[in-house]
């Protein structure tokens, strides 16, 4: 068992009070698998991403636990995140561009990087893991802005992956990318868990589809906490949270007309979580809610591996 | 009908060196009332280029515009009849002024002399179209509204002028959620029942595909591949549609690997901007079509 | 248009939230505004954009201080030779060196002139060259730098190239010349000159917020309602950017006054009259901080202080008054 995190709450501090990002989220990734993290906007994915690598300023740890390889991760104390941070848990972050020093060649920021580490580097180490994700040697010689999108997304990719850490946690790698590009990326990612670089990754998008093709396991959040958890496979074809149902039935694919079947999103929108509702969270946009619903469903295992917080699941 | 004909633009890429950059190449189609066209393409395509061209908020090099068989010419005539929204509802409204100031600047320009009443009536009639609750959306601040609000706000700004034949949408989903996105198509898709003629922007495939009676797909400024949308996915031609295609994530569908761009024989040919005629309503951009078929 | 159905039922929840690309950023932030929208203190009534603005305006303490500030100085230095009698502000009225006292409120120079004679004079003289210079160099500004950073291109090259030449000229030695070959003798020729030749970087500031300004949307949504380009400068880019304008007319103002201080020190300032600056230059001149004569540069040194800092105040609460977003907070 790699990561196991319980009962995690972080919030965000505000004028107006607390925004509750992130409210009790329990679930682990066991070695060599990929979690894929879905969710809209403001649901608290990228909360949690931060939560496991690097709080900001306005984040608080209110409570629960992360616990990497039997290790309790102290995410609240970033001074003594620093031991983890590169060396056991690593970041690919969504915009690749702004996390490489503009005027260091590829290779030359890699030198300094490990030293700064302690670490001397083994080139010919180096050249395998960036053929790995499909890059020639001679992106060390470059400068960041000779490199495409995709290119610096998977040099981030290898620089983040050099101390082979247990836990990568890539947020958004795909988002700013082209089609094409998205393919590379994600697969070099995948190549990354399979050479054993990284032991578990979780995946953080807003793209249902990308997911089902790279992670073993989607988890889809909602209002600051989890609706549903289950293999990629079982969640695309037999979700059981409403709201995996609604978000999987507004995707159109590629080739269907509208003229086939009008699709249509979900109404409403997600509650405000400076002072959330007592109860499922999704109960004003759902179809099935009833006065049940005014407490709030516990996460329960349905089927092996498959985790749900619904009382009409 | 709005229609484009070779229509060019080149970029000087620096104030005095004589150097160029070619964004839209030669480009050809047409929009007409009562029907989407999705201008396909990916970052770098020229495809916003080409929106902004025909919002005239870009001159043209080279080639004509023609809305009915007239020149196009950008001011408040054409804009009666030709309006966009863009991808970033956010930065469509000043932050400064509440988000109904852009009724208002519709009224000042062209409906002056509506009273104020009248003009209420109308804002909430088109507020209600996109269906917006007008008590929830007057008399904000744009940072008080939701990105999806905003971007049907948009919409019905450009309801409210009463001549609209062509409505230009760049990527106007792509900063909305899973969720909403798809009403907003929708919506879309409703405007085409009203008559209007749409030009859908974007680069994800299968939105596009979702709505739009004939594609065009832009590769570095040029089509590669345009006609009827069941044509072009359901049969590409072009290697690079086909790589397009392949490329894209689907649910329940392996990702198979896309057929690599370069590795077409006749890809360093190229086209030289015309396109050759496949079948009925399917043109791309392969002038040596008939050999690779045959190969 | 208007007769036709509507395309559904109105929603009666708002439409779901921004894109996940900026996930991140807006995360926390935007549950604030959305829940309480409409109801933050707003009034009941819908008001004009000009009547809101006043309404936040006369609630914004900093902006009442700052202001009250300046107009109390303003007052002083309008009014207060009037009510002196019209007598000389340096006419050797009294007995030499004399601390404040009942008969002079701000005590006597080392020849027997009033200070507070002398402070209320050179107020009005200071707000004179402020105003004068800061002002036509901020029109200068405005103008250059908002046609130029909205047209861009060649107009921008031309206009950018100019604005460089004035700004590396070397403003004091032309002032010298200037002086030299026509003689300044009065404050408002002094304002004149100063706002000729302090305006360039104002004028880069300002194109520079324009240049980013422009590529917003909202400029475009303003052409595709038929808008012009002046009006569009003035009713859509400038609104917001007012506080940095008026921030760059108070540090223009601030600039007159002090360039005017130092040609006042080199004996270029009105060879008639009497300012806040030529009152500190003859306190050093004459030795005031070693004869320990602190009422003879204090006044001065705190009006030209209070003049700007409360202008300065007054612009931080005008920024909450323009700025919808900090109005909540």
């Amino acid at each position: 068992m790699t990561l196991t995190v319980d009962d995690l709450r972080v919030h965000y501090r505000t004028l107006r009070g607390d925004v509750r990002a992130l409210d009790g989220v329990s679930f682990t990734v066991s070695d060599g698998e990929i979690l894929g993290l879905v969710g809209e906007s403001g649901c608290g994915k990228t909360t949690l991403g931060k939560s496991l690598i690097r709080m900001d300023g306005r984040m608080r740890h209110i409570g629960g636990t992360v616990t990497l390889d039997g290790d309790e991760v102290p995410v609240g104390d970033d001074r003594a995140m620093n031991a983890f941070r590169f060396h056991r848990i690593s970041l690919v972050p969504q915009y690749s561009m702004s996390a490489l020093n503009p005027t260091r060649r590829i290779g030359r920021m890699i030198r300094e990087l490990l030293a700064s580490r302690g670490v001397s580097v083994d080139t010919e180490e180096l050249h395998r893991r960036l053929a790995l994700v499909g890059l020639k040697p001679e992106v060390l010689e470059r400068y960041p802005i000779e490199l495409s999108g995709g290119m610096k997304q998977r040099t981030v990719m290898v620089i983040s992956t050099l101390l082979d850490p247990s836990l990568l946690v890539a947020d958004e790698v795909t988002s700013a990318l082209d089609v094409s590009n998205q393919k590379a990326v994600a697969h070099a990612l995948v190549g990354l868990r399979d050479q054993g670089l990284v032991t578990s990754m979780v995946f953080i998008t807003h793209d249902l589809a990308l997911t089902s093709h790279i992670a073993d396991t989607i988890m889809v959040m909602y209002a600051g906490r989890l609706a549903e958890k289950a293999p990629a496979g079982v969640l695309t074809t037999a979700p059981r949270h409403p709201y995996t149902r609604r978000l999987l039935a507004a995707l159109p694919e590629a080739g269907v007309r509208r003229s086939q079947g009008r699709l249509s999103g979900i109404e409403g929108s997600p509650p405000s979580l400076l002072s959330p509702p007592a109860g499922c969270r999704f109960r004003d946009r759902c179809p099935l809610a009833d006065d049940r619903c005014a407490e709030q469903p516990p996460v329960v295992e349905v089927a092996p591996r498959h985790h749900v917080a619904c009382w009409k699941a | 009908m709005l229609t484009l004909d070779r229509v060019t633009k080149t970029f000087r890429t620096g104030t005095f060196s004589g150097s160029t950059l070619t964004a839209v190449d030669r480009v050809s189609f047409s929009v007409d009332r009562g029907e989407v066209v999705t201008l396909l393409g990916e970052s770098g395509s020229g495809k916003s280029t080409l929106g902004r061209m025909i919002l005239g908020l870009t001159a043209v090099n080279e080639g004509s515009l023609t809305l009915n068989g007239e020149p196009v010419r950008p001011g408040k005539e054409y804009y009666r009849r030709v309006q966009g929204i863009f991808q970033d509802p956010f930065s469509c409204f000043n932050p400064v002024f509440k988000a109904d100031r852009i009724f208002a600047l519709v009224k000042d320009a062209y409906h002056p002399r509506v009273s104020a009443a009248d003009w209420r009536t109308r804002v909430e009639g088109a507020v209600r179209d996109v269906r917006l609750d007008p008590a929830q959306v007057l008399g904000k601040y744009p940072h008080q509204l939701s990105g999806g609000q905003l971007q049907r706000l948009l919409i019905a700004r450009a309801l409210l002028l009463d001549g609209l034949e062509i409505l230009v949408a760049d990527e106007i989903t792509s900063m909305l959620d899973a969720s909403t996105r798809i009403d907003v198509l929708n919506l879309l898709g409703d405007l085409r029942e009203r008559g209007l003629g749409v030009l859908y922007i974007t680069h994800d495939l299968s939105l596009g595909t979702y709505l739009a009676e004939s594609t065009v797909v832009l590769r570095n400024g040029r089509i590669t591949e345009r006609g009827a949308t069941e044509k072009v996915f359901g049969n590409p031609l072009h290697p690079y549609t086909r790589h397009l295609l392949a490329a894209v994530p689907r649910l329940g569908v392996d990702w198979a690997d896309a057929e690599p761009v370069e590795e077409c024989v006749f890809h360093a040919a190229g086209a030289e901007g015309d396109l050759y005629e496949a079948e009925p309503d399917h043109f791309v951009a392969c002038a040596r079509l008939p050999e690779c078929e045959g190969r | 248009m208007n007769a036709m159905p509507p395309l559904g039922e109105p929603a009666s929840e708002p439409a779901a939230t921004s894109a996940p690309a900026q996930e991140a950023a807006r995360e926390a932030a935007k549950e604030a505004p959305k829940e309480t929208a409409g109801e933050t203190g707003r009034p009941a009534a819908p008001l004009s954009p000009g009547r809101e603005t006043l309404h936040y305006a006369v609630r914004n303490p900093k902006l009442l201080i700052g202001l009250g500030v300046v107009t109390v100085l303003l007052l002083t230095g309008l009014f207060g030779p009037f009510l002196m009698d019209g007598t000389d502000p340096n006419a050797y009225s009294g007995s030499q060196a004399v601390p404040p006292s009942g008969e002079n409120w701000f005590g006597t120079t080392t020849f027997g002139q009033d200070v507070f004679a002398q402070f209320v004079h050179g107020l009005r003289a200071t707000f004179l060259v402020g105003v004068i210079g800061g002002g036509i160099a901020a029109v200068i500004a405005m103008l250059v730098g908002f046609f130029a950073g909205y047209r861009g291109g060649v107009v921008d090259e031309v206009l950018t190239m100019f604005t460089n030449i004035v700004l590396v000229i070397p403003s004091l030695a032309v002032l010298l010349i200037v002086n030299a070959y026509l003689g300044v003798r009065s404050v408002p020729v002094q304002g004149l000159f100063i706002g000729l030749t302090s305006w360039p970087w104002a004028a880069r500031a300002i194109r520079a917020q324009t240049f980013s300004l422009r590529t917003r949307d909202f400029v475009d949504l303003a052409r595709l309602s038929g808008s012009r380009t002046w009006r569009i400068i003035f009713r859509e880019i400038a609104p917001n950017m007012s506080s940095y304008l008026f921030m760059t007319f108070i540090l223009l103002f601030g600039g007159a006054i002090l360039i005017a201080s130092s040609l006042d020190f080199i004996g270029l300032g009105p060879t008639d009259g009497v300012s806040l600056g030529l009152m500190l230059q003859s306190a050093q001149q004459w030795s005031a901080l070693q004869l320990g004569m602190w009422w003879w540069f204090v006044p001065p040194g705190v009006g030209i202080t209070a003049v700007v800092g409360a202008l300065y105040v007054a612009n931080v609460g005008l920024d909450e008054v323009f700025n919808p977003k900090l109005r909540e907070s």
